[in-house]
């Protein structure tokens, strides 16, 4: 389980809801490991900041996390989480490992548009 | 300047010894801020299970931090995260900081509790192959190479005892470290030398990563010949110690040769009203509990100092 204040997603059909329903999207596909929790905790911080984004993560070990881990994007990773950037449905950027709030930020930025009250 | 607030005591990091400044200062009906950088709790969070924090039978690091930040809170303490300190003045009765998104606070009181965090090769290609054939974390990425041949950099403890547990999906180890002996407790040593898939590579280090998408090989020189051998891997587990982040205090407080702030027994650092506690300060043991102490004995002695200066300035009043 992650216990993250970020929105879970439990299920394939649930992953593919909150992506019909939201032009943006970082998904952070991992577990509650010293890679991926600064991570969650970095997109906790920007929720307020990035309200055009909608913010989730997945636990990498639950099998419907395969619409995740059978991306393309992510055949080469070997670290989690695996974040995953969506723009109406589709990937635009998929990171491994453990990010800085500096490179979440760069992305988020270029693919979504830096937040107006920022 | 522009000068927005002041506080009793700015608390510069959020971990387990700033937190727990945060809880007593506040409590002490202190105005205090607690300045955070990254994720509160700093290192306690990368901590899967704590087990041994007395009082509490088990406990993620995660959990253990938003406890202590809704502690914190609950007693009136403020918090300022992602943000990092771009000016300090600490010297004089009224210490002044200015973050990195441009605010300003002044304090008749600072304590240091910036922590540590895990230290990197610096080698070319390191930042590339982070995730696709370098990792940090044997727990977090070690099914990745079931069946691979890997390398594991360092020599202390964390080195060998990740070194023997990447074995359970590893074909083969091979263990690169600078020095031609270990750091490491011996029966870590011995567990290591003893496993038939561990191989030994003695003072020598990594100088290059190299591959295309993902990690292919490394090149690595022994430092007692010169002599550079390509070596081809799957992937590179880095294990190397921990750097304490003090660089924004340097030539402000007196630090060591290794970076670490230098506190009595007070947590009283060489400027009057600054006081340090946690894992950047000089010390021999790094534990929760030792930070949760460190942070304790500064908020007391901050909170101290700040009667005596107040009790200074009525005096001067008095005296007219």
């Amino acid at each position: 389980m992650l216990y993250t204040n970020l929105k879970h997603l439990e299920s394939a059909a649930e992953h593919a809801k909150i992506l019909s329903e939201n032009e943006n999207v970082m998904v952070i596909c991992g577990r509650m490991g010293p890679m991926c929790i600064p991570v969650y905790g970095i997109a906790e911080d920007l929720e307020d900041t990035y309200t055009h984004v909608k913010f989730c993560d997945m636990e990498f070990d639950n099998p419907e996390s395969h619409v995740i881990r059978n991306l393309p994007e992510v055949r080469n990773f070997m670290g989690i989480p695996f974040t995953i950037y969506y723009k109406n449905g589709k990937v635009v950027k998929a990171t491994s490992s453990i990010q800085s709030r500096q490179q979440v930020t760069a992305i988020l930025d270029k693919e979504f548009g830096v937040p107006v009250n920022a | 300047m522009e000068v927005t607030n002041h506080y009793d005591a700015i608390v510069l990091g959020g971990g387990p010894a700033g937190l727990t400044a945060g809880i007593y200062l506040s409590r002490a009906k202190l105005r205090t801020l607690i300045v955070n950088e990254g994720t509160i709790g700093g290192q306690m969070i990368l901590t899967h299970e704590i087990a041994n924090y007395p009082g509490v039978e088990s406990i993620s690091g995660y959990q253990l931090a938003n406890i202590m930040k809704k502690q914190a809170k609950s007693f009136g303490c403020d918090f300022r995260n992602n943000a990092s300190p771009v000016t300090l003045e600490l010297e004089g009765e009224v210490k002044s900081i200015t973050l990195s998104d441009g605010s300003a606070y002044t304090a008749s009181s600072i304590i240091l509790t910036p922590g540590g965090r895990p230290r990197t090769l610096g080698v070319a290609g390191e930042d590339d192959f982070k995730g696709r054939g370098i990792s940090y974390c044997a727990t977090c990425d070690g099914d990745f190479f079931t069946n691979k041949e890997i390398v594991v950099v360092g020599g202390g403890n964390s080195a060998l005892e990740e070194a023997v547990s990447l074995t359970k999906y590893a074909s083969k180890v091979t263990i690169v470290h600078q020095f031609d002996h270990f750091q490491a407790f011996e029966h870590a040593i011995e567990e290591a030398r003893r496993h038939p898939n561990i191989e030994f590579m003695m003072e020598s280090v990594i100088t290059a990563f190299k591959g295309s998408e993902n990690l292919e090989s490394v090149d690595i020189k022994n430092l007692k010949t010169g002599e550079t051998v390509h070596f081809k891997t799957d992937g590179v587990f880095i294990f190397i110690g921990y750097l304490p982040n003090t660089e924004f205090i340097k030539g402000h407080v007196e630090l060591n040769k290794w970076g670490e702030i230098v506190a009595g027994n007070d947590m009283s650092t060489n400027i009057p009203g600054v006081f340090a506690a946690g894992d950047s300060i000089a010390k021999r043991f790094r534990q929760v509990t030792t930070a949760v102490g460190d942070g304790t004995v500064a908020a007391l002695a901050a909170s101290a100092w700040l009667n005596e200066m107040r009790v200074k300035q009525k005096n001067l009043v008095d005296a007219g």
